[in-house]
């Protein structure tokens, strides 16, 4: 029998400190876990973001950088270019992809740089309280959206990776949740696809986790998961959204 | 001349900063001039929280301090933090339900309060703990008055949060009972 | 008059409103964004615009085009967020669109902390954006005075028309204290006939950054100078407190700092120090004579700053070497305390033969 509970070699043993009920942790593992079944870590550099998972270098037995809010993508490029045989990936939040980081995160898709990229999903700006999010539903009520989002104030709740789908250079792009043993094997088959389509030169990839974050949203874990369910997921449906197959890349 | 400088700790979620918002609106209410002063950001998430209130008849300058003169701690983290802090002769209300370590100092008033237990079983509201460490305070060092505080209270708690209002003064009521028989 | 206990990031949000704002455009960063959580409840009420843009570029190019109308316009943010406003804030400087830009700063640099710090002073005075540009900078040191700020703000944008500058700190802005609502009456400003409504029935007009002619380009430079003379001559602000006749030491701080060193003031006073605090209020125009003519009545002077010694280069331009200039510092978020504060002026004093 699988023991599940045991920790990926790519994790520090140090516990998450993620509030209850937060996904931002099982991804982080799940990512570790791929990490360790290809066996990359050690030419494997992670690029953090700014937002509660700020400090996810300290969890990772890996070689990190921090950088600039939003700007992730473009550290990635710069690490890669310099080092294009290590892997190379990186993990924002919706407000760092998708609000300040969204210049950057469509360049680096449009170049097809070989970089994963990860981007959490959980509908607000976690790290700074809870204010609106792109990805922020409609009428979801947030400490900058107080009446709720409305289309005409605030937008539509952005689809960034249908939006980086129709980028040529974007290779791999799927969206998954992790609120059940299948959706997370689910997501785990996407995570390690979107390493291969680095590994194999074939582009960018990106994987969006849709992830709850009771504190912010005023739920308890359980309601937190199902909001995902019933609410973000027919909004933002899973599965893989774009599969480039062919089409290597290798610049050399 | 009057001048208090006050502070607070414990989890965040214990109402720390509302017992230091409640104190400065009474200060206000009776005149003086007040400050209030959070801790603020990630370490609030789950972690400690504190803020220092001070009170006093003239412009205030610092509104943080090395050397409170009244200082409440609600749990063990902010105990150890703050006891050595107190000024000599000034007064530490220890929350007896979550400190059980015993405070060595001699040179301060010492003023012990189960506040949970008190809250759960009296008031029948857990939240109402720090109302009853403020009354048991107020009781013990009259910096101002109990109407004052009870004024405040209703300038705070507004709209939906109105039907709090019974339930807090009679938290202040029985810190101020227990602080009664403690003296006895 | 009724006081009301407010926290400063909300004082100064209800004072914009108060003193005619109607667009805000902000991308949340601690420890400010209580400024666009108030704004986002109390824009709409007046009829008003709050927008949480995507980015602070955006911020501050959407509080271009809102100058550009003619409207009374508000950003504010942090440390990392200014950063990224310093384009636009030349910008509107170029274009002359009055605007107002609030930074609670924070400790840096980089991503720094979130503890409150004064390590913006040379981006806020120097600039940070490109070319020859000022901004008027007001540094509050109470919530009551970032009301009253706050509105000097809008008023001074509006008579210069250039942009202004808010510096306060994560203090001044997650503190409460007693606020009055007062009417603050401020002299009448002309016209913004400059104001873009399109042309109507009227001449068609322009805001425009650009000037390829050097030699119109020097003489707007030239008019830009003159805005900046004028401003110094009228607009310079500062408080002196303590013992202003005869001190034997003088204290510059401003805002957050300027509180502890009251504090400092006052304990100084029981040991029989006289001590004059001053404090700018204006951080540009810096009030340079009034620091030299108190630092010759002084004859020393004690800066105390949260950064590494940034005002004390003004400081020192006021003093021109007419006293010695002693620095006491803390950074990274850290505060300085009233007993720190002491003890370095105890040292000044032993060093000069004194107790
Ligand atoms: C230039 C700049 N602006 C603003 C901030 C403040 N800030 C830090 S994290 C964050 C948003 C985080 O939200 P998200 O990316 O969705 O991550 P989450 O915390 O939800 O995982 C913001 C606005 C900053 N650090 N830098
Ligand atoms: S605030 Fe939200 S996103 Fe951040 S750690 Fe907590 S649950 Fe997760
Ligand atoms: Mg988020």
């Amino acid at each position: 029998m699988k023991t599940i509970f045991e920790r990926p070699k790519t994790l520090i043993n140090k516990p998450f400190t993620y509030c209850p009920g937060c996904h931002h942790g099982l991804a982080q593992r799940l990512i570790a876990e791929v990490i360790d079944e290809l066996d990359i870590a050690e030419k494997t550099i992670g690029v953090g973001p700014v937002g509660c998972s700020v400090y996810i270098y300290e969890f990772f037995n890996l070689d990190f950088v921090m950088g600039a809010h939003g700007r992730a993508p473009a550290v990635a490029t710069g690490v890669k270019r310099s080092l294009p045989d290590r892997i190379v990936f990186s993990y924002q939040g919706d407000g760092d992809i998708a609000a300040i980081g969204t210049a950057e995160i469509v360049h680096c898709a449009n170049r097809g740089e070989l970089i994963t990229s990860f981007f959490i999903n959980n509908a607000v700006f976690g790290m700074t309280g809870g204010q609106m999010a792109p990805t922020t539903l409609l009428g979801q009520k947030t400490t900058t959206s107080p009446f709720g989002r409305s289309a005409e104030v605030q937008g539509f709740p952005f689809k960034l990776g249908e939006m980086l789908a129709q980028a040529e250079g974007s290779a791999y792009i799927a969206r998954v949740a992790l609120t059940n043993p299948r959706l997370i094997n689910q997501a785990k088959r996407c995570i390690k696809k979107a390493f291969l389509t680095q590994i194999e030169k074939k582009g960018f990839a990106l994987v969006e986790i849709l992830s709850p974050c009771p504190t912010n949203w005023g739920m308890t874990p359980l309601e937190a998961v199902q909001w995902v369910e019933e609410k973000m997921i027919p909004y933002f449906p899973l599965g893989e959204i774009k599969v480039k197959e062919d089409g290597s890349h290798d610049a050399s | 001349m009057m001048h208090h400088e006050i502070l607070i700790g414990g989890f965040g979620g214990q109402g720390i900063l509302f017992l230091g918002r409640v104190l400065a609106t009474a200060g206000m209410l009776e005149g003086h001039e007040v400050s209030w002063f959070p801790s603020y950001g990630p370490e609030m998430r789950g972690g400690t929280a504190s803020c220092t209130v001070i009170i006093s008849a003239e412009e205030i300058g610092a509104t943080v301090t090395d050397h409170p003169d009244i200082c409440i701690v609600m749990n063990e983290p902010s105990f150890r933090r703050f006891s050595p802090l107190v000024k000599e002769g000034g007064l530490l209300v220890i929350n007896s339900s979550l400190i059980r370590e015993n405070c060595s100092r001699q040179d301060i008033e010492i003023l012990k309060i189960p506040a949970n237990e008190l809250a759960g079983k009296e008031t029948g509201v857990a939240e109402t703990t720090n109302m009853v460490i403020l009354g048991a305070l107020i009781a013990r060092k009259p910096i101002l008055s109990f109407s004052a505080v009870k004024s405040a209270l209703e300038e705070i708690l507004t709209g939906k949060k109105k039907n709090l209002l019974s339930v807090n003064f009679k938290a202040l009521q029985v810190g101020k009972n227990f602080e009664e028989k403690e003296r006895q | 008059m009724e006081r009301i206990l407010m926290k400063g990031n909300e004082a100064l949000a209800e004072a914009a409103i108060q003193a005619g704002c109607r667009f805000y455009f902000g991308y949340p960063i601690t420890p400010q964004t209580e400024i666009s959580e108030y704004l986002s409840r109390r824009l709409p009420e007046v009829g008003g615009v709050f927008l949480q843009a995507e980015s602070e570029i955006a911020a501050i190019n959407m509080v271009y085009g809102a100058a550009a109308t003619g409207a009374r316009v508000m950003t504010s943010s942090s440390g990392p967020g200014i950063s990224l406003k310093q384009e636009g804030i030349s910008y509107l400087a170029s274009a002359e669109l009055p605007c107002v830009v609030v930074n609670m700063s924070r400790g840096g640099p980089g991503l720094g902390n979130i503890q409150p710090a004064q390590s913006d002073y040379f981006q806020a005075t120097r600039g940070g954006g490109h070319g020859d540009y000022r901004t008027l900078v007001l540094a509050p040191s109470s919530v009551q005075e970032l009301v009253s700020l706050t509105h000097r703000a809008f008023y001074l944008a509006d008579k210069y028309r250039n942009p202004v500058k808010i510096l306060g700190d994560g203090m001044l802005g997650q503190m409460m204290e007693p606020v009055t609502w007062e009417e603050i009456e401020l002299p009448p400003l002309p016209p913004k006939n400059w104001a873009i409504k399109g042309k109507g029935e009227g001449e068609r007009k322009f805001i425009l950054c650009m000037e390829l002619d050097p030699q119109e380009l020097e003489k707007f430079n030239r008019k830009l100078e003159k805005k900046y003379q004028q401003m110094a001559e009228e607009d310079t602000a500062w408080e002196i407190f303590g013992e202003e006749s005869d001190p034997h030491l003088l204290l510059v701080g401003f805002g957050t700092v300027a509180r502890i060193l009251k504090s400092v003031i006052r304990e100084g006073k029981k040991e029989g120090w006289r001590i004059a605090l001053l404090r700018p209020i204006t951080l540009f125009p810096f009030p340079y004579k009034v620091v030299q003519k108190m630092a010759e009545k002084a004859g020393k002077v004690l800066v105390v700053e949260m950064n590494l010694g940034q005002m004390i280069e003004d400081v020192k331009l006021g003093v021109e070497g007419k006293a010695p200039v002693h620095f006491y510092s803390r950074v990274g978020g850290m505060v300085p305390t009233v007993d720190e504060v002491l003890q370095k002026i105890a040292d000044i004093l032993r060093g000069e033969g004194r107790k």
